[in-house]
């Protein structure tokens, strides 16, 4: 193994970083803030010849996931990326995508949905989207950003999965901070991740016809295909995430992240960029004697169902701190872990969902303090809480 | 009365076409003028075609799993998505190093004077090597005849119903040869089912423009339009005939009018030989050959011959 570079890169940048080193065919894209320095550093990488890509300059959104639809369905390998407005312009593709198991592969800047009009972050924008089909990851630094775009394209191409993979960084906490961070080299990167190879495309020696439609008989046939690609994923992820380790040094740990959650009798769930705000505060609480964990979830989807559970097991009390709420019940995060919680039996005395972080409203240490200070109290009645 | 001109020698015949079928066995209505237009150009095109086809009539009867009609390569793009998808196809295949292919799309007036007008506009924008063909059938037909932007004034469909006060569609049909034009497209067509030849002589040359290529190719259809499943061809003739379509081309910055009618023929049996128009009246009719005939007076005096 060839030493890594340190580069000094925000999330956004390290992303395209590792854009260039999965050596893309197509990029297709269309700028939104937060996501805009994406697709500059990388139009500059093909200008400068650094990246040999064919780069489409399109006019929106929709053309910019169609378009790489276009090029996957040919065999070629795709990246896009957008944010917000953009990702739901993109909607109609993005099942499009899934549904024709094209492994694009994505990044999205989370950030607020408008009305009202905001460009900070929250998560509203992709997890409305949780069941479009693709796999989703949570991001929480710049150096995970970009290795996850290199294992993106190693698990959304691998036969068994493909299906499209979107890569979720929280717009401007991680897209545009800067972080000391290692730069694989690309002879590393090409023995990690082989060109794309697939049978799932049009081919001019034996023609096919692709995205074409199903009526009742069939169309639910393909739909469960889908459903077990996505659930055969997780297999993937660890697999590709132990493979990384071994060639990389940097060691991923599945689909959700535990810190201390052996012995903790209360436990924040939370993805993104928050769980670094998270991390400090557990340690101190701990220093303290409070017997405190974190679950960070990385993917959303697949759904981290039995490692959630199997986390949660021994606590009294749990916090679900998303940035997203699906107005009249709850934040969708929440919803998804109590589902997991109550498929394995596993009902932990209080179960408490805060919602933050809306329109990119700041969570301070502070805040996560007292949220643990919270979780510790008397049960109030309330289910849900801003915060 | 008629005048014949060329932007390429290279003159094709139904005999140069041979006897492969690339749109076959599909579930067309009979006499679709639209199935005709595919037909035609993938026999043009050949093998080495990647047909990219929206939501519409065209996509609806041909890939209906697991019976594919397309014997070349072949994809359904969302509705809006034909321009997009073509040029994610094609830039594709050239990244991958693929040589001497086709990348060919065929949407339907709605596909392309409506939901997909943008993405179309991107792609001639960046003069991406394409071919778009917009067979014209002059409404969303697969939804059930409603109103699109290229349905012609008077024309009676499912949304622009003829009764006491309106009399079917209100507008004129979107300038669509002019808009891509407009563009400066590389290339850029009008043809008519009902003129076989004139129609593969410009997909011939299509396909050999280095940039995007545009033909807007008239394509009856009897369901919408009520007429005789067996006069598909005669009225697509007829519309050029008449002077309510026409055939012409735009390349360097150009327009040329490949065929001049000497007289036109009468376009009240075009109209009210179609059950659409059948509820117009005398004035409506007048109305529009006054429209014919201004647009004929600025297309004669603009364009060459
Ligand atoms: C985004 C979106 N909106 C609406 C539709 C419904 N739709 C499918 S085909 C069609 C009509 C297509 O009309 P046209 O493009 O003129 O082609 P034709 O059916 O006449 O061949 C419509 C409205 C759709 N598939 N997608
Ligand atoms: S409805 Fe019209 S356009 Fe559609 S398949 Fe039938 S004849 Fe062709």
């Amino acid at each position: 193994m060839i030493p890594a570079q340190k580069a000094f890169l925000s999330g956004n940048e390290a992303v395209a970083a590792g854009v260039r080193l999965a050596r893309p065919h197509v990029i297709a894209a269309y700028p939104i803030t937060p996501q805009t320095t994406v697709i500059e550093r990388l139009a500059e990488m093909v200008e400068d010849d650094s990246l040999k890509a064919e780069y489409l300059h399109v006019e929106s959104e929709h053309s910019a996931l169609s378009a790489c639809i276009g090029a996957s369905a040919v065999g070629a390998r795709t990246f896009t990326a957008t944010s917000s407005q953009g990702l739901l312009y993109m909607a109609e593709c993005l099942h499009y995508a899934s549904g024709g198991r094209f492994p694009v592969v994505m990044m999205n800047a989370n950030r607020s949905l408008a009305l009202p009009w905001n460009i900070y972050g929250d998560q509203r924008d992709s997890l409305s989207l949780l069941d479009c089909g693709w796999i989703q990851v949570y991001a929480e630094d710049a150096q995970e950003s970009l290795d996850l775009i290199i294992h993106g394209y190693a698990i959304a191409e691998d036969p068994h999965v493909l299906t499209p993979f979107m890569i979720n960084l929280d717009g401007f906490l991680i897209t545009h901070t800067y972080e000391l961070l290692n730069l694989p080299t690309q002879e590393d990167v090409d023995v990690f991740l082989p060109p794309f190879r697939t049978v799932n495309k049009m081919d001019l020696d034996h023609p096919m016809s692709l995205a074409f439609t199903a009526g009742p008989a069939y169309n639910q046939s393909f739909k469960q295909l889908q459903h077990q690609a996505m659930m055969s994923a997780s297999k993937v992820i660890f697999e590709t995430e132990e493979r990384f380790g071994q060639l990389f040094g940097r060691h991923y740990p599945g689909l959700i992240e535990t810190i201390h959650c052996d012995d903790a009798e209360f436990i924040l769930v939370t993805l993104g960029s928050v769980a670094g705000t998270v991390r400090p505060v557990v340690e101190k609480l701990r220093s303290l004697g409070e017997r405190v964990g974190l679950v960070r979830i990385r993917y959303m989807r697949p759904f981290p169902d039995t490692e959630i559970s199997t986390a949660l097991a021994g606590a009294k009390s749990v916090g679900v701190l998303e940035k997203d709420i699906s107005f009249g019940y709850e934040g969708t995060v929440f919803t998804n872990v109590n589902s997991a919680l109550m498929r394995a039996k596993v009902l932990p005395p209080r179960l408490l969902n805060f919602v933050g972080g809306l329109g990119g409203k700041d969570i301070s240490a502070t805040d996560i303090e007292r949220l643990f200070l919270r979780l510790k109290s008397p049960d109030d009645g309330e289910t849900v809480a801003f915060i | 009365m008629e005048k014949q001109l060329h932007l390429s020698d290279k003159k094709i015949s139904i005999r140069d076409l041979g006897d492969r079928e690339y749109f076959y066995g599909h579930k067309a209505c009979p006499g679709c003028g639209g199935s005709l237009a595919l037909r035609l150009a993938l026999k043009v095109l050949g093998e080495r075609s990647y047909a990219v086809v929206p939501a519409g009539c065209m996509s609806a009867v041909g890939f209906i799993f697991p019976q594919m009609a397309f014997s070349c390569n072949a994809i359904i793009s969302t509705f809006p998505g034909t321009a997009s998808m073509l040029s994610g196809v094609a830039a594709g295949a050239r990244a991958l190093g693929i040589k001497d292919f086709h990348a060919v799309g065929f949407a339907g007036d709605g596909g392309t004077a409506d939901i997909g007008l943008q993405a179309l506009s991107g792609a001639i924008d960046r003069h991406d090597k394409i071919m778009y063909i917009c067979y014209d059938n002059e409404a969303y037909m697969n939804t059930g005849v409603q109103k699109s932007s290229l349905t012609p004034i008077g024309a009676r469909t499912t949304t622009s119903p003829a009764g006491k006060r309106l009399k079917g569609a209100v507008t004129h049909k979107k300038p669509m040869f002019e808009i891509v034009a407009a563009h400066g497209i590389d290339y850029a067509a009008t043809a008519s089912v009902g003129y076989p030849l004139d129609y593969l002589r410009k997909l011939e040359y299509a396909s050999r423009v280095d940039g995007t290529s545009y033909i807007h190719v008239f394509a009856p259809c009897p369901v919408g339009w009520g007429h005789d499943t067996s006069d598909t061809i005669s009225v697509a003739k007829n519309a050029v005939d008449c002077g309510l379509w026409f055939l012409a081309e735009f390349s360097d910055g150009k327009f040329t009018l490949n065929h001049k009618p000497g007289k036109f023929t009468s376009a009240e049996n075009y109209l009210l030989g179609q059950s659409r128009f059948r509820h117009l009246g005398e004035e409506d009719v007048k109305d529009i050959l006054a429209e014919r005939d201004s647009r004929w007076s600025r297309i004669l005096s603009e364009w060459s011959l």
